[in-house]
């Protein structure tokens, strides 16, 4: 009642939280405080459980203790029926946190003489909530009292005195009822407790079962009227609110890698946007999950948490083959930042899928969540219900900002673009892979069809795969289109071939000169020797002709001498001086 | 079938004679259906039972607790703890044969 008040100042309505996953969310805060709420549905749809879930998780979570009267099962069968999900009733019981009473009503066994009440059965339950103070009560399910007692008359007129003495104890009751034909309960109980009904739904299409909830009505509140999916699994019950969500999610500029060097530089050097959604997508055998494993390798190195979803492969296998190619995701695993969550498609239908991957998101609380591929969805399914599928999935992954990479199986046989027009609009960033068949082999090429929010590469890249990783190769356009594979190798040759000669001709050009040089050099040094040999002739000569002037001074003085000695000597003495 | 029925409640008694009846009646508080219902079991106890059964009154009212063990949840019940097995009347026990026969006096034919 606590709760009931304080809730009072902002909600018109008090309400009383379930606890249970997003069905908080599309009641807007729980079911209303105070009240009875009919939970109605077929056998097996889970009724049981979510009185139970709400039991259990308003005396774990909620401080609010709580009385489970079972009509059905005794208490025995009600504990080990709950323990596989992972609720300790016994403990509750033992801390006094819940009461569990078993009405054991058989027909067989009553035998009815005239007026009778069911006041025991207030008593009961009067003692049983007073004994732990409880706030929450379930009454499952309380039609069993229309097979065990005949009188009709006495039982509905005492239902509905039971439903107004539970409003007036202030409890917030929970009434499961077996669904009737054309009403919402076998035995009509609509009619007495009509504040809330919710009903729960549990069909088969197409071989897969899916559960789901819906609100039927909810007197005094707002609340979303869709079908919602939930899930029964180890840890309860979870209802899905998926088309709550809106497109106001926070958006990211941060940019991360994709694992792959050369489709980052495609992506302006930088990668994809933190929180988008990138589609993959491409034929048979192309290489969609090579990137995906790139990208979750890139990942973890990083220490992100990846989630990965694979719908068709065993993680064991995809792990081999990625290590065929060099990527190494074991080590991850181990270190528990890549989890693997491997399932057919076809186990369940789509919401059920919504529902596990809701479920495990949350459970794992990944950064970036892979679902390869999405393709497998469309078996048997309608296009509509995919792409609303993946509309939520996507909505949800955004909001929680976590990156997703797709990828998408497209038949060859149409346009791969045009096969993948329904989701198209979804996808922010959209990697095709496509074969370029030439000169008789098959080869890989990639573009970006589309990139919100960057200037990406309009490139066809060839893609290779190497036992390194992927590669991505520039393409030659040739007068022939696009040159990949051994094409693009002739060319490369040829590229590489045309170089050699350049630096040939460069090497000749080279090689002439130094000869050149060379004889330039012999040539000047010919002319030196000759000069040198000219010159010392020249001084010779000079020499020579010196020799010349001295004898003929000589020759004069002696004709001298020869006529007046005296003349000799004197003319000998000039000389010397 | 209403001759036949009594003959056979003249039947009845001797086999189970020997045995010793145990009963109880639930009530909670003093209302006309509990005192109807007393008054109705003390007059079929005293004209089949005599001296070989005792009646235990529960009030509810006084003893909530004692509801759940014995699987109560309509007032006024009775309950044959003894002979077994248990046998459990609810209402008033205002016709007899109902109760003779949920008291497996009587068979139920």
């Amino acid at each position: 009642m606590e709760k009931a008040e304080q809730n009072t100042s902002n909600m018109s309505l008090p309400k009383s939280p379930t606890g249970i996953q997003g069905f908080d969310e599309i009641t807007a805060g729980g079911l209303p405080a105070g009240r009875p709420t009919l939970v109605c549905g077929g056998a097996g749809c889970g009724k049981t459980l979510f009185g139970m879930e709400f039991l259990v998780r308003g005396a774990t979570q909620f401080n609010e203790p709580g009385v489970f009267m079972s009509f059905e099962e005794n208490n025995e069968e009600l504990i080990i029926n709950v323990a596989s999900l992972g609720f300790e009733l016994e403990n509750l019981i033992k801390n006094k946190k819940i009461v569990l009473d078993h009405v054991h009503v058989e027909r067989s066994e009553i035998e009815e003489t005239g007026e009778y009440d069911l006041e025991a059965l207030f008593i009961r339950l009067g003692y049983a909530i007073d004994s732990i103070g409880a706030k929450r009560v379930v009454l499952d399910t309380i039609e069993s009292l229309f097979a065990g007692l005949p009188n009709q008359l006495i039982l509905r007129a005492e239902l509905r005195r039971l439903f107004r003495w539970l409003k007036d104890k202030g409890v917030t009751a929970v009434i499961t009822g077996e669904r009737g034909n054309e009403t919402l309960t076998r035995q009509g109980l609509e009619e007495y407790v009509s504040d809330c009904v919710i009903m729960l739904d549990h069909r088969v299409t197409e071989q897969t079962s899916i559960r789901r909830l819906r609100v039927v009505k909810y007197r005094g509140s707002i609340h979303g009227t869709n079908e919602y999916p939930f899930l029964i699994d180890e840890t309860g019950f979870s209802v899905l609110p998926v088309t709550s969500l809106g497109l106001e999610h926070i958006v990211s500029n941060e940019r991360i890698s994709s694992g792959i060097k050369a489709l980052d530089d495609m992506l302006e050097g930088k990668g994809y946007y933190r929180g988008s959604t990138v589609l993959v997508s491409g034929t048979a055998g192309i290489g969609k999950t090579s990137i995906a494993a790139h990208f979750a390798e890139a990942a973890c190195e990083r220490g992100e948490r990846v989630l990965y979803f694979c719908f068709e492969e065993s993680p064991n296998q995809l792990m081999r083959n990625m290590l065929s190619i060099g990527i190494k995701l074991e080590p991850w695993v181990k270190k528990g930042l890549l989890k693997f969550q491997a399932s057919r498609p076809t186990l369940y239908g789509l919401e059920m899928h919504l529902a596990v991957t809701h479920k495990f998101v949350n459970e794992f609380k990944p950064d970036i969540v892979i679902l390869d591929p999405i393709s497998t969805f469309d078996i048997g399914e309608k296009e509509f219900e995919v792409k609303t599928l993946l509309m939520r999935i996507i909505d949800f992954l955004k909001v929680n900002q976590i990156t997703a990479l797709f990828t998408n199986l497209t038949s060859a046989e149409c346009s791969i673009e045009s096969s993948d027009v329904r989701i198209s609009s979804l996808i922010d960033t959209w990697l095709l892979l496509r074969d370029i068949e030439l000169n008789g082999e098959r080869n890989r090429g990639m573009y970006i069809l589309k990139s919100r929010g960057m200037a990406n590469s309009n490139q066809i890249r060839e893609f290779v795969l190497t036992n390194h990783g992927v590669e991505l190769r520039d393409v030659y356009i040739g007068a022939s289109g696009v040159l990949t594979g051994s094409a693009r190798i002739a060319q490369e040759a040829l590229e590489n071939s045309e170089v050699l000669t350049r630096k040939h001709e460069i090497e000749l050009k080279k090689r002439e000169i130094a000869r050149k040089r060379r004889a330039l050099e012999a040539k000047l040094a010919t002319i030196r020797t000759d000069f040198g040999s000219e010159e010392s002739e020249a001084i010779k000569i000079i020499e020579a002709e010196r020799e010349m002037i001295k004898r003929l001074e000589q020759d004069k003085i002696e004709m001298a001498v020869s006529r007046k000695a005296k003349t000799r000597k004197n003319s000998t003495k000039n000389l010397k001086k | 079938m209403d001759l036949n029925s009594k003959e056979r409640i003249k039947e009845k008694p001797k086999r189970v004679a020997s045995d010793k009846w145990v009963l109880r009646l639930y009530v909670a508080g003093q209302t006309p259906k509990a005192l109807t219902a007393f008054a109705n079991l003390k007059k079929i106890c005293e004209e089949q039972l005599k001296g070989k059964y005792s009646i235990e009154v529960i009030d509810l009212l006084k003893n909530p607790e004692k509801g759940a063990a014995d699987q109560i949840f309509a007032l006024p019940t009775l309950v044959r703890k003894l002979p077994v097995p248990v046998r459990k009347i609810i209402g008033d026990l205002s016709n007899t044969e109902r109760v003779l026969i949920g008291l497996d006096l009587l068979p139920a034919d």
